[in-house]
């Protein structure tokens, strides 16, 4: 009898602070279903938009140079958002670069988190020298500018879309290697662990089936929390010439072609910019809501 | 103390060496002969064979690695061969002008960040902390290389108030210093924010409060003082970010410091430049955290007594 009353004892105080914030809505409703709605929208123009609005890369019009926003092309169409130096309009070109942003850091999340949870998963579990030596590494990369790094590794492999995504997986699998580790430390001396492994559950079983699923939401949040940093190196490298070709349309070359003629034409360098810092502002908000919502502890990261 | 000091000092260098040898191991895993990679496509034979002889490349790995360890320690990177000078000199002309810059936007971001993030504890979840949380939101989010182009667009061509690339008068670091101030204000205004929330039900800022005096001592004396512990170890670690930015915001507003001198010998293909500016960055960087650790140890005892 004592031990139920001690157990709804320790119930009611675990709960206590979420009792609180469930009185105030569930914590960041507003920020999750904003986040959402605003990705949902890009991801859908770079899936779709594409097939819409044709863009061919090789298609040079000069007569269409430099046209301003919502002008008339001598096709008899509108370009919304202008004509670039070659007389290609900026909007066909957006959205392939917004296909690009989102495929490079999508592509650059898979590999970083799997890299970092790889290392972190067998730092946590095994422990030890092990455990020593790849925190060790984790340490100093950290310690090293992550942008220095990707510039370093970029100006070496040189420019092209995948290099890209290798250069930001390398200079970004540390956070999550950080929280693999954290949660296999915590889960492998847990009870339903230690009775997997009596009832005879082997290393590569334990890992699969205990400890890598307790990893799954922290990385989840992490990794929105990261997408937005890393769309944005991606946009820096290319602007400096070191990330996706200046053939391919991403937003990042776009910019930096765009520096040329500012006198002229201000829309080639401006509107991709905004339309970059909206999709970034967004995951911001929609990575932090998440993060407050469903993993509090990681707001240090 | 003075163990702690000895105990960060082994680990900065342990740093450093860890930084060098990923130059040297990146160098070898790109494919090609490195001595060709560093010296780009225009070179001859005998420039080649002598790249390879400074570098060792006839030796074993190991040999190699050792070769290339005793250079840097010798702060020996070769020749520039686009500007026929030694690479280390080279990048310590541009130095100056890169601290300048970074200092300058630290101060900024300290002078304007600090207040703000202490404003939106203070009035914590009205619609002036709101706003600010937005502001600084943005300000982490807007691409560096981008808010740049727009300031000039403003502030160069459109009102033509401001020169928009070169140095030499204070009117020149106007525009890159915001450019690499923002993103660092923003992340100083939400640690501070969440730093000083962090403190204020504290028991000690609670018995300040009950002795009577008032509200903007306790926050500014007694809450700010044990908030701003974990913001200058963020803040050493950020300025790492600080430091990379310069690289961005130095091209795009043609400031002739060490992030230009970088994209230029990248573009060139001259290694020894690069790589002699990527570890000088990398030294100040790792100084910069040193004395922020130093200061971490003096500023709360149980991280200096921790160890010893």
């Amino acid at each position: 009898m004592t031990d139920v009353t001690s157990t709804e004892l320790d119930l009611t105080t675990a709960t206590a602070p979420l009792v609180k914030s469930k009185r105030r809505g569930r914590a960041g409703s507003a920020r999750i279903r904003f986040g959402f709605v605003v990705i949902t929208v890009y991801v859908v123009a770079a899936i779709f938009g594409p097939w819409l609005v044709r863009y061919n890369p090789v298609d040079t019009r000069t007569a269409d140079r430099l046209r301003p926003p919502f002008s008339r092309l001598s096709d008899g169409s509108y370009a919304i958002f202008g004509t670039d130096q070659v007389g290609q309009d900026l909007f066909a070109q957006m959205l392939q670069g917004a296909r690009i942003s989102i495929a490079v850091g999508l592509a650059t999340l898979v590999l970083a988190g799997t890299i970092g949870v790889t290392i972190g998963l067998s730092a946590g579990y095994f422990g030890g020298w092990l455990d020593g030596v790849l925190m060790r590494l984790a340490d100093i990369q950290l310690a090293f500018p992550s942008i220095l790094l990707a510039i370093f590794i970029a100006a070496l492999l040189g420019p092209s879309v995948v290099n890209v995504v290798i250069v930001l997986a390398v200079s970004n699998w540390v956070t999550f290697a950080r929280v693999a580790r954290g949660q296999a430390l915590a889960t492998r001396r847990r009870e339903f662990v230690d009775a997997s492994r009596t009832l005879g559950a082997g290393t590569w079983r334990l890992i699969s089936r205990s400890v890598l699923p307790a990893c799954v939401a922290p990385v989840l949040v992490v990794a929105t929390v990261e997408i937005g940093h890393v769309i944005l190196a991606e946009a820096s490298l290319s602007f400096l010439g070191l990330g996706t070709p200046a053939s391919t349309p991403s937003w990042g070359v776009t910019i930096a072609n765009g520096r040329n003629y500012l006198a002229d034409a201000w829309w080639i360098s401006t509107i991709p910019g905004i339309a970059l810092a909206f999709l970034v502002v967004s995951l911001g908000v929609l990575g932090d809501a998440l993060r407050d919502r469903y993993d509090p502890r990681l707001r240090s990261l | 103390m003075g163990a702690y000091v000895v105990r960060r000092l082994v680990f900065s260098l342990f740093v450093l060496w860890g930084a060098v040898t990923i130059i040297f191991v990146v160098l070898r895993l790109v494919p090609g002969d490195p001595a060709y990679i560093m010296l780009g496509p225009d070179a001859d034979q005998a420039q080649v064979d002598a790249l390879r002889a400074q570098l060792g490349l006839d030796h074993s790995l190991i040999q190699q690695y050792a070769t290339y360890l005793a250079n840097v320690v010798h702060l020996d990177f070769g020749q520039s061969f686009r500007l026929n000078a030694d690479s280390m000199s080279l990048v310590m002309q541009r130095v100056p002008a890169t601290i300048q810059l970074a200092t300058t936007a630290l101060l900024l971001s300290l002078l304007i960040g600090l207040p703000l993030g202490v404003i939106a504890a203070l009035r914590a979840h009205s619609w002036v902390d709101r706003t600010i949380s937005v502001f600084s939101l943005m300000g982490q989010s807007t691409p560096s290389f981008w808010l740049g182009i727009v300031l000039i667009l403003v502030f160069a061509r459109g009102l033509k108030v401001l020169p928009s690339a070169g140095s030499g008068t204070w009117s020149h670091l106007v525009l890159p210093t915001i450019t690499l101030a923002l993103p660092f204000l923003a992340i100083l205004v939400r640690l501070t924010r969440s730093g000083l929330l962090e403190v204020v039900h504290e028991g000690y800022v609670q018995t300040a409060r009950a002795k009577g005096l008032g509200e903007g001592i306790v926050i500014l004396v007694h809450a700010l003082r044990n908030a701003l512990i974990p913001i200058v170890t963020v803040v050493g670690l950020q300025f790492g970010a600080l430091l990379g930015g310069t690289v961005i915001v130095e091209t795009v507003f043609a400031w002739p410091g060490v992030g230009r001198l970088l994209i230029d010998s990248i573009g060139r293909r001259d290694y020894g430049v690069v790589q002699a500016s990527i570890l000088l960055v990398a030294t100040i960087f790792v100084v910069i955290n040193l004395l922020v650790d130093l200061l971490y140890g003096f500023l709360d005892p149980r991280v200096r007594l921790a160890g010893d």
